[in-house]
């Protein structure tokens, strides 16, 4: 009796979680202008009239490149953070460990104004690197929380393997490491690219005038009108966000398995 | 000229001293052991002449060049650990192959002397698996292959046989040191395992607490144990208190069990004259018999407490006066039985005497 009720409750906030969402997903494919069901027939024309809104487009391929970037870029400091606190002693470790994952802890909010705070403080003004850095600073967490979980659970013993045989600590870190961390190191920049992809806080602050990131671009679309390409906008969005992730996930398993880790 | 040379080596972790000041003399193409309890500094030696640990004091010189300077993968050793630590993301061939590639090794002769190292390994026909595959006595039998294909000058092996079961260990010994024969690489072994040492070394180096407590060939250490600390942690021993009366041509110890005992001046080398004095009994050299001892043999009669039956051998506790004592001995017919009174059989000249 409990255990039932505790299953309707469950499905109950699956439900009231996602239906919204299936529901944006469902209008995508409306014929019809206003969404409303019974829908009245199938069809693609929304995601049609997204290719061609130039204003989108030019979204889509800002938050591609700014994804990527961020994902690079944090993925890169985050592997060299890791192995830094994980393979060399040095003080205040668990200090600076605990400052990189802050942004995680902090509202997103208040480290946007902060950041906007400290440039003016600099002098500078509103920029695309300024987003970046933004980006990279609250994704920088993620990737150094999976990296170094993975660093740690590699023996010591398997890279002194490597320098006994002749490799430098450089190549000893290519040949070996690096291979051995790359299910963590690709998790890590997923996390980076979907996160920096789906991020409308911070970026409303960062951005400077005249770049729009997709979700921006779906919040100044909101605010003129319901128009159903916003669904179909959403709908890209989640098989960007979710797709990516599950595929990033299918490929990570597959070289785990292989190598045998 | 010796191979490795630890000269004044001294290591310190903070304030703990991991290795008290050593000097030691590894010869080219012999097998030594670094022999001792966990803790004893033996594997930090190992990682100090491997450059994964700087010494704190001292020298390291490898072929007769100061090696302190180079880092480990310009030092031109072959590593063996005891959990293999093989590349687990490559196949074996590429893990033998590994260290070639940083050699002057012409890529078209890379196989071919992969080839030969998975051979005198005994494994010719795994190269294209990967490590997981195997068992843990075939992955440290790859983890040597890749470590001496890259001809080393030294070959260091840090308990290389401790993660593999029993059985399989001894094969291992024998496989081992029929390997380095082969080869005559010089090796520096590091082992908790009195046997595996006594068993593979042309020499012993027994650590204790950061020190050097004897270097010596195996049967050196095992019969003339130049301090307590050796004769008790190779083999088992019965050490009792005694007096040194005679100390000339040839050496008289007398102790509570024993009486008087002339022990062989070559088993006292570390006595300097009369006085107090340590003699040193092995397990094995007492001898529980119902007869009377033969001439020159000492017996003393004693009492069987406890019987530790091991199968071809057995192990008595027995009590003369006072001392308890320990005795191995073969089983011939029937084993003693708790209670049983016996003499106790013992040659002087079995025996070693330590200062007091």
């Amino acid at each position: 009796m409990g255990w039932q009720a505790i299953r309707i409750w469950t499905v109950l906030v699956y439900g009231f979680m996602f239906l919204p969402v299936a529901v944006v997903v469902l209008l995508s494919f409306n014929a019809n202008q206003f969404g409303s069901f019974p829908m009245t027939g199938m069809s693609l024309r929304w995601f049609e009239e997204l290719w061609n809104n130039d204003a989108v487009m030019r979204a889509f391929r800002t938050s591609i490149v700014l994804g990527l970037m961020t994902a690079v870029i944090s993925t890169t400091l985050g592997i060299l953070a890791s192995l830094a606190l994980v393979r060399y002693k040095i003080p205040g470790r668990n200090t600076i460990t605990t400052l990189l994952i802050a942004p995680i802890l902090v509202p997103e909010v208040v480290l946007a104004v902060a950041l906007l705070l400290f440039l003016n403080w600099l002098g500078l003004g509103k920029s695309f690197a300024l987003l970046l850095a933004g980006h990279v600073i609250f994704t920088l967490p993620f990737v150094i929380l999976v990296v170094q979980a993975r660093l740690v659970s590699i023996k010591r013993d398997v890279e002194e393997a490597a320098l006994s045989l002749g490799a430098s600590p450089v190549q000893t870190f290519f040949s070996v490491t690096l291979p051995l961390m790359l299910p963590a190191v690709a998790a890590g920049a997923l996390f980076a690219f979907t996160i920096s992809f789906d991020d409308i806080t911070g970026t409303l602050f960062w951005k400077p005038g005249g770049v729009e990131t997709v979700p921006t671009q779906i919040f100044s679309m909101l605010r003129n009108s319901i128009s159903p390409e916003i669904n179909a906008l959403g709908t890209v969005m989640i098989v960007m966000t979710v797709g990516l992730p599950l595929l990033g996930a299918a490929v990570a398993r597959k070289l785990a398995m292989k190598s045998g880790t | 000229m010796s191979a490795v040379t630890l000269q004044d080596i001294v290591k310190r972790f903070g304030s703990f001293t991991a290795v008290h000041r050593t000097t030691l003399e590894i010869p080219e193409g012999a097998f030594v052991t670094l022999l001792g309890p966990s803790g004893c500094g033996k594997t930090t030696n190992l990682r100090m002449i491997a450059g994964l640990l700087d010494p704190s004091e001292g020298e390291i010189l490898i072929g007769g060049k100061r090696v302190n300077d180079v880092p480990i993968h310009k030092r031109n050793l072959g590593l063996v650990f005891q959990n293999y630590a093989l590349f687990p993301h490559k196949t074996v061939a590429e893990n033998v192959a590994f260290g070639l590639k940083y050699r002057d090794v012409p890529k078209s002769e890379i196989p071919a002397k992969v080839q030969d190292a998975l051979e005198l390994v005994q494994l010719p026909n795994v190269g294209d698996r990967y490590p997981k595959e195997l068992s843990g006595g075939q992955q440290q039998r790859i983890a040597l292959a890749r470590a001496i294909v890259i001809e080393p000058d030294v070959l260091l092996l840090d308990e290389p046989l401790s993660a593999l079961d029993a059985n399989l260990r001894e094969d291992m010994r024998v496989e081992l040191k029929r390997i380095q024969e082969r080869i005559g690489v010089t090796t520096v072994f590091v082992t908790h395992d009195q046997s595996e040492a006594l068993a593979m070394s042309d020499l012993i180096v027994v650590m204790s607490e950061g020190r050097v407590e004897q270097v010596g060939k195996p049967e050196e250490v095992y019969n003339t144990p130049a301090s307590e600390f050796v004769a008790n942690f190779l083999g088992a021993s019965n050490i009792t208190e005694a007096q040194c009366i005679e100390h000339g041509a040839s050496v008289v110890v007398e102790d509570a069990t024993f009486g008087k005992v002339t022990v062989p001046a070559a088993k006292a080398p570390n006595l300097t004259g009369t006085g107090k004095a340590k003699l040193v009994v092995r397990a094995e050299k007492l001898l529980l018999a119902r007869d009377a001892a033969p001439e020159g043999v000492i017996s003393v009669p004693a009492t069987v407490e406890t019987v530790d039956y091991q199968g071809q051998a057995v192990r008595y506790f027995v009590r003369v006066g006072e001392a308890q004592l320990q005795a191995i001995n073969m089983i011939d017919e029937r084993p003693f039985a708790a209670g049983d009174a016996v003499n106790l059989h013992l040659r002087p000249q079995d025996c070693a005497a330590l200062p007091g």
